[in-house]
């Protein structure tokens, strides 16, 4: 892709204090997004895709959170530098973010017209009536049924999926160019799901926004993100285009994943492949291969040194196995 | 149908829900018709998966089977005898070879007992009202004996279930479940907690105990990849009545029922390529809200093939259309 590059984060690392120790959630990651592609954060839970995309919103609660190092840069400017009011200015308005529970995050004691109201007059300075139009269109452009009278209601008066259209209603209102989707289906039906990812995928389409799609499910990646970055206790693993990753997968563990999930366009009895063991404790991890104990092909070198980034053709790859100079 | 091999009969079971108003005075101002007239059995050996959407009534149905809840109305034939009447001791009997294992592996864990604990109790349960008798030996080495069987090291005995992981915990849950030796399995939901890596090792676990202990399972899920993985024949259900049941080969090739047809085409597929190729079914709307008496096809409100003449007033049954597979829905006979 040739694209403007819209967000570059670079090595960021996002710790956290714990009284057993620090848990280093996030442990130098870097990736970029170009404007209009969809990017999808994998990985099982605690790997880091949430922190890493709240670290990238100044959303991580301090203490016991800290960013260490790295930067965000939204168009060349380093998020972590800015003022609060100006992290407070793109939040919202430059990059907007969807939660996986919708209930959580939509205030129950008002109205959703009161809470998209509030936001488009803050970001885009309209007056409270052309606010009001502006949530009825959005909400139209959604698929909510009636949009005029329901504007009007109350978040508990909507059905789960009708809270997450209303979630990214209101994250588009004020034309972001960035899209945070944080597991935006995890807690719906599959036929809602499919609702739901389909109204993604047009929106970000025709307003031309980015979007950075964090999950666990490796189906809806699939059919979703240009490209995919893979996360394993708190790093990158694997970084490349979507055909490529899922017809070549590199890396043991995406390797693993993979194969693990059942899938019902190849249905048969047998055997799943199953990564054995559990996903590493995150608090004072030492700096190896955090894979290793649960890697089929793991050698000394994994033991002693975390593997640098490897390029090969259009990825990347963190994995001795890759690697010419152990 | 054979008769002779089936080891669960569900016959027209309803559990209803009452909805009630007024704080002093209660009083019932309607229900919530969670399972509404379902019929199925479960044949010794197999593995019958129940699958649908958030509120269909999967779970209620298990639980009105092990009589967690009275049923409203209808019969449970476990090995020819109804478990809705039976009572106290009989009851007890029934339970002994009829286990479940739960979805949540956090709450479904007693955290002020031990891992061993929790794998006993029902040993003890047993022993205490005279059904089994075991010595605190016998049920130690019982115990280390489950332990290992469900791939926990028999070390982690005195360990509480906050020490575990999620995957370990819920081999707790298994190994509690195999305790009695029960003849059949409740699975409600049991991987839906679990990431990937670790859904794999719990189903791979399912089956090798399903092989060496010739089990039968009744597994709950809402993945239809994992139904299509571990089940022999599957039945969907649909604002608690059961729309199609097929053994799980037919199914997954050749759908009946517009709602099997949806839901199967919206998973989404690990495989870019398959996936840019696919055409959704795309529902609209949502699941309706099970509190109205139907007098017409269940799906009718969402349903893209719907025959107004047909499907409004009338309810389809569960039809035998080929061998062993049947569909509740007009598309297929008249009504």
């Amino acid at each position: 892709m040739d694209t403007e590059v819209i967000l570059q984060v670079k090595d960021l690392q996002t710790y956290f204090n714990t009284d057993d120790g620090i848990v280093k959630a996030v442990d130098g990651i870097s990736y970029q997004l170009h404007r209009g592609e969809t990017l999808g954060l994998v990985g099982e839970s605690g790997c880091g895709k949430s922190v890493s995309c709240l670290s990238v919103m100044k959303l991580i609660p301090s203490p016991p959170g800290r960013i260490v190092g790295g930067q965000a840069l939204l168009d060349g400017q380093d998020i972590f530098r800015q003022s609060p009011a100006e992290v407070r200015r793109i939040r919202g308005g430059r990059i907007s973010m969807i939660f996986q529970d919708p209930m959580t995050c939509l205030n129950p004691f008002l109205r959703i017209s009161t809470q998209m109201v509030e936001t488009i007059r803050l970001h885009q300075g309209l007056g409270a009536a052309q606010a009001k139009d502006k949530a009825v269109d959005m909400l139209r452009l959604v698929g909510i049924p009636n949009p005029a009278k329901r504007v009007d209601a109350y978040p508990h008066q909507f059905s789960g999926g009708m809270r997450q259209r209303v979630m990214i209603a209101m994250a588009l209102s004020c034309n972001p160019e960035i899209l945070i989707a944080d597991e935006p289906t995890t807690a719906l039906d599959v036929t809602i799901q499919a609702q739901i990812l389909e109204i993604i995928k047009k929106l970000s389409r025709e307003l031309g926004t980015a979007v950075i799609l964090i999950t666990h499910d490796l189906g809806v990646v699939a059919g979703m993100c240009d490209n995919i970055c893979v996360m394993y206790a708190g790093r990158i693993v694997e970084k490349a285009p979507v055909n490529v990753l899922y017809r070549e997968p590199k890396h043991p563990y995406t390797q693993g994943l993979i194969k693990s999930v059942p899938r019902l366009d190849r249905p048969g009895k047998q055997r799943l492949h199953s990564i054995e063991g559990q996903p590493p404790n995150l608090i004072e991890l030492p700096d190896v291969c955090a894979f290793h104990p649960r890697c089929e092909f793991a050698m000394d070198v994994c033991r002693r040194k975390y593997p640098p980034e490897t390029a090969l053709d259009g990825r990347m790859v963190r994995c001795w196995l890759y690697e010419e100079n152990k | 149908m054979s008769a002779n091999n089936v080891l669960l009969e569900v016959k027209n079971l309803k559990m209803h829900f009452p909805i009630e108003e007024g704080v002093l005075f209660k009083r019932k101002v309607g229900d919530i018709r969670a399972v509404d007239g379902i019929s199925f059995d479960i044949r010794q050996g197999e593995t019958m998966g129940l699958v649908g959407e958030s509120g269909c009534g999967k779970s209620t149905t298990a639980r009105c089977i092990a009589q967690l809840y009275k049923p409203t109305a209808g019969e449970v034939l476990f090995q020819g005898e109804d478990l809705c009447c039976a009572t106290g001791r009989q009851l007890l009997q029934g339970r002994m070879n009829l286990q479940m294992i739960f979805q949540d592996p956090y709450a479904s864990l007693n955290p002020r007992m031990t891992a061993g604990a929790i794998i006993s109790e029902p040993l003890v349960i047993y022993t205490k009202r005279g059904l089994m008798s075991m010595s605190r030996k016998d049920i130690e080495k019982r115990v280390e004996e489950l332990m290992e069987k469900v791939g926990l090291s028999r070390y982690f005995i005195n360990r509480y279930p906050h020490e575990f992981s999620g995957g370990q915990r819920q081999r707790i849950g298994v190994a509690r479940a195999l305790a009695l030796n029960p003849k059949l399995i409740l699975a409600d939901e049991p991987v839906s907690a679990l990431d990937v890596s670790i859904q794999a090792q719990i189903l791979n676990l399912l089956k090798d105990l399903q092989e060496e202990f010739n089990l039968t399972y009744l597994f709950i899920a809402h993945d239809l990849a994992v139904i299509e993985h571990i089940s022999t024949r599957v039945a969907v259900m649909y604002l608690g009545v059961i729309v199609e049941v097929s053994d799980s080969r037919t199914l997954y090739k050749n759908p009946l029922h517009p709602y099997t047809r949806a839901l199967l085409s919206a998973v989404p597929i690990p495989d870019p390529e398959v996936e840019s190729k696919r055409q959704r079914i795309i529902l609209e709307g949502d699941v309706p809200s099970p509190d109205k008496v139907r007098t017409g096809c269940y799906f009718y409100d969402r349903c893209p093939n719907a025959m107004p003449d047909k499907c409004r007033d009338n309810i389809p049954p569960l039809r035998q259309i080929e061998n062993d597979h049947h569909t509740a829905c007009f598309l297929y006979f008249n009504p």
